[in-house]
C-alpha cells in the first residue's frame, strides 16, 4: 500500500516534543508497528482443567486467551489496518479483524440522523432513511474487498521477514447484507442517458468515487449487515456501498449520495490516486475489476518447520471477474506445478480456501501458488507482472507470492522472485 | 413419433410448466415496480449536498483568488503538513507541486515523483478535493474565494497559470493539465477477463 498514512499525534508532534508520548508518532510506521506488538502474557490454566468447574458464559464471548490475532492498524486519520491472514482458516474474515483502509478517520455516525440521497439523472429524486433502506427486499450473499493498494509495499520493499498480513492483508472476505442497487434504479428510475453515478461517503473527506451505471444492473449492493451484525464502524456503519470484484475503495463506506450523470466526476481517488501508471508514459483509470490472485497463508514467516514430513500449503485465491477455476501450487519455485484441493465452495467474487499436501524433504523449496479464473486469466509471476506495468506502476500488485523454506525449516518471503 | 404421443409430450410439458410457473408464483416475485418508501428531496436539501465538480467545471461555485492570496492561505491552513512549498513530508504528508515537468514514465520509473502538475488530469479536481477533504483536521473550513486562491497557488508553483492570474470558474476549468493526454480508461477486457496480463 503506498498510500502513505498520517497519524494524528504527528500533526501535534512539534508541540508534544516535550511529552514522551511523542516519540513513537515521530518513529517510521513500522516501528511504530513493532512497539504495539508487546509480548502476550500467558494465560493461567489448571493443571487439569476437567478436575475443577469452569467459568460462567460471558454476554459476549471473546476469543481464546491462546488466540490473540491482531490487525496492524498505521495512522490515526489516514492510515490502513491489515488482516493477519496467517492467523486464520476458512475464508470468511471475523468482522473485527476485517481490514481498514481510511482516509479522514472513522466517522461517528446516529443510524437515526443518517439518510441516502439519490439525485441527478433519475426519474424520482429521493432521499432515505437507514431504516426506510432497510424495507427494501434484501440479500445475503458473500465477497471479497481488497483493497487496491494490498502488496504494495512487497512489490516495492520487500523483505524477508514479511508475513501475509503484511503483504496481502488488505483482503478480506465477508457475508455481507442488503439491498440490491437495481432495486433502488426501478424505485428512482434512472434515466438512459446514465452512464456513471458518483458514491459520496460521509467521513471527513467525502471519500467519492464514480462508478459505471451498468455496475448497479449487476450486482452492486448497498449493505447494513456484515457476518450476522451490521456493519461494524470502521466497515461503514450505518450503510456502505459494496461492489463485488472491484477495487476496495470504490465500496464507499458511511454512504450518503448516489448521483446519476452522463460522466465519470474524475474526483482525487479515481485520477491522483487509484490510477495505474503503466509503461511508455500510460496511465490506466478506472481499472475497477480486480485479475485473480492467491497467497499462500501457511507455511509463510515466520513460520518454521520442525523437520521433514507432511505439510498442507493452505492459501486464499479470489477473483473479481467471477469464480476461480483451479489453483496450481509449487514448491520448487515454478519449474513444476500441482493442483491444490479446494477446501470450500467456488463462490462468485468470493474468496476460496485451497490446501495442498506438501511431503517436505528437508531440502530447500520455494512456495508458491498460481490462480486461474474461469476467463481462462493466469495469475503472472513477479516477472511477467512488471513486464506488463513497469516496476513503477501502482495497484493492483496480483503477481504471484514466493515462500522460500530454507533446510532449517526457517520460512522466509522471497519478494523478488 | 406419432400424434398422440406427441400431445400426450406437449400436455405433459405443459403441466410441467405451469407447475413450474405455480411455483415460481409462489416463491415471489411479487415484488412491486415501486415500494414508495422514503421521501422527495426539496430543492435546498439537494443544492446544499450537490458539491461535485466536474470535469468541465460544472459545479464550481461563485468566487476568485490569486496565487499570491492562495500563498498567505496556504502557509496558513497547509503549510503545516504539506511544508512551506509544498514540498510535503513524506512519507506521511505527499508532495504536492515541484515534480520534474514533461516527463511521465511513472510506470518505468518508480523514483518519479508525482505532484499536481505532472500526474493530475483535471485541474477542477483540485477544487473539489480540496473543499471536500482539506485542510485535513478542518475540512470545509475554507470559503469558495480561499479555496480559489489555494488552487490557483498550486497551479501557479506548477507552472500552469501565471503570476497575474486571477483564479474563478471559468479560469479553471479552461486550464489543460499536461497529464491529461496520458490517461486511458480501463483498456483491459473488463469483465471478459482472459488469458493477457496488462
Amino acid at each position: 500500500m503506498d498510500d502513505k498514512t498520517i497519524s494524528r499525534r504527528s500533526l501535534i508532534a512539534g508541540a508534544a516534543a516535550a511529552a514522551g508520548g511523542a516519540i513513537v508518532a515521530t518513529l517510521p510506521l513500522d516501528a511504530q508497528q513493532a512497539g504495539k506488538t508487546a509480548a502476550p502474557v500467558p494465560p493461567v490454566v489448571p493443571g487439569d482443567p476437567s478436575k475443577v468447574p469452569g467459568s460462567a458464559t460471558p454476554e459476549v464471548g471473546s476469543r481464546s486467551p491462546f488466540f490473540n490475532p491482531k490487525r496492524s492498524p498505521a495512522g490515526d486519520i489516514t492510515g490502513s489496518s491489515r488482516t493477519p491472514l496467517q492467523d486464520l482458516t476458512g475464508t470468511i474474515t471475523p468482522s473485527d479483524l476485517h481490514f481498514t483502509r481510511i482516509h479522514a478517520g472513522i466517522p461517528a455516525i446516529d443510524p437515526d440522523k443518517h439518510t441516502l440521497l439519490i439525485h441527478g439523472l433519475v426519474d424520482r429524486p429521493l432521499e432515505l432513511s437507514v431504516a426506510e433502506l432497510k424495507r427494501f427486499p434484501s440479500v445475503t450473499r458473500t465477497y471479497f474487498i481488497e483493497c487496491s493498494g494490498n502488496g504494495g509495499t512487497a512489490y516495492r520493499r520487500p523483505t524477508p521477514d514479511m508475513t501475509p498480513q503484511v503483504i496481502d492483508g488488505l483482503l478480506s472476505n465477508s457475508e455481507w447484507t442488503g439491498v440490491m442497487l437495481s432495486t433502488l434504479y426501478g424505485e428512482v428510475g434512472v434515466k438512459s442517458g446514465a452512464k456513471w453515478f458518483l458514491a459520496e461517503g460521509g467521513d471527513a473527506c467525502l471519500m467519492a468515487r464514480s462508478i459505471p451505471v451498468s455496475k448497479g444492473r449487476d450486482d452492486a449492493m448497498i449493505v447494513w449487515a456484515q457476518n450476522g451484525e451490521p456493519l461494524r464502524p470502521e466497515q461503514g456503519y450505518p450503510i456502505r456501498l459494496l461492489l463485488p470484484g472491484y477495487e476496495g475503495n470504490t465500496c464507499v463506506k458511511w454512504l450518503r449520495r448516489l448521483k446519476f450523470g452522463t460522466e465519470p466526476f474524475m474526483t482525487r481517488w479515481e485520477t491522483a490516486k487509484y490510477s495505474d501508471p503503466l509503461r511508455g508514459g500510460k496511465i490506466r483509470m478506472f481499472s475497477l475489476e480486480l485479475d485473480a490472485k492467491s497467497t499462500i497463508t501457511y507455511p509463510t514467516a515466520p513460520v518454521k518447520l520442525p523437520g521433514p514430513g507432511y505439510y498442507p500449503i493452505s492459501g486464499l485465491a479470489w477473483t473479481g471477474r467471477g469464480r476461480v477455476s483451479r489453483v496450481d501450487v509449487s514448491v520448487d519455485g515454478g519449474k513444476t506445478w500441482s493442483n491444490a484441493e479446494m477446501q470450500t465452495t467456488l463462490g462468485i467474487k468470493a474468496a476460496v480456501r485451497f490446501e495442498y499436501m506438501w511431503k517436505w524433504d528437508g531440502n530447500e523449496s520455494l512456495l508458491m501458488s498460481r490462480v486461474v479464473d474461469e476467463t481462462g486469466y493466469v495469475q503472472p509471476t513477479r516477472a511477467e507482472f512488471e513486464k506488463a506495468r513497469g516496476p513503477g506502476t501502482e495497484y493492483h500488485y496480483n503477481y504471484i507470492r514466493t515462500w522460500r523454506v530454507a533446510r532449517d525449516g526457517t520460512v522466509t518471503f522471497e519478494g523478488n522472485l | 413419433m406419432n400424434a398422440r404421443l406427441a400431445l400426450v409430450a406437449l400436455m405433459t410439458l405443459t403441466a410441467a410448466a405451469c407447475k413450474l410457473d405455480s411455483r415460481l408464483d409462489y416463491l415471489g416475485d411479487k415484488n412491486p415496480k415501486r415500494f414508495g418508501f422514503g421521501r422527495t428531496p426539496s430543492d435546498s436539501m439537494i443544492a446544499r449536498e450537490n458539491i461535485d465538480v466536474l470535469a468541465d467545471g460544472t459545479g464550481l461555485p461563485a468566487g476568485q483568488g490569486t496565487p499570491a492570496q492562495g500563498a498567505a492561505v496556504f502557509a496558513g491552513a497547509c503549510a503545516s503538513c504539506h511544508g512551506a512549498n509544498g514540498e510535503g513530508k513524506p512519507p506521511a504528508y505527499p508532495r504536492l507541486i515541484g515534480g520534474p515537468r514533461g516527463v511521465y514514465n511513472f510506470g518505468d520509473d518508480p523514483k518519479l515523483t508525482k505532484t499536481i502538475g505532472n500526474y493530475w488530469p483535471y485541474a477542477t479536481t483540485l477544487y473539489d478535493y480540496i473543499r471536500r477533504a482539506m485542510p485535513l483536521t478542518a475540512p470545509g473550513s475554507l470559503s469558495a474565494d480561499q479555496t480559489y486562491a489555494v488552487s490557483a497557488f498550486l497551479l501557479n508553483r506548477e507552472g500552469l497559470l501565471p503570476d497575474s492570474a486571477t483564479l474563478d470558474a471559468k479560469r479553471l476549468a479552461a486550464i489543460r493539465m499536461p497529464a491529461l493526454s496520458h490517461y486511458v480508461q480501463d483498456d483491459r477486457r473488463g469483465s471478459l477477463g482472459g488469458k493477457e496480463v496488462r
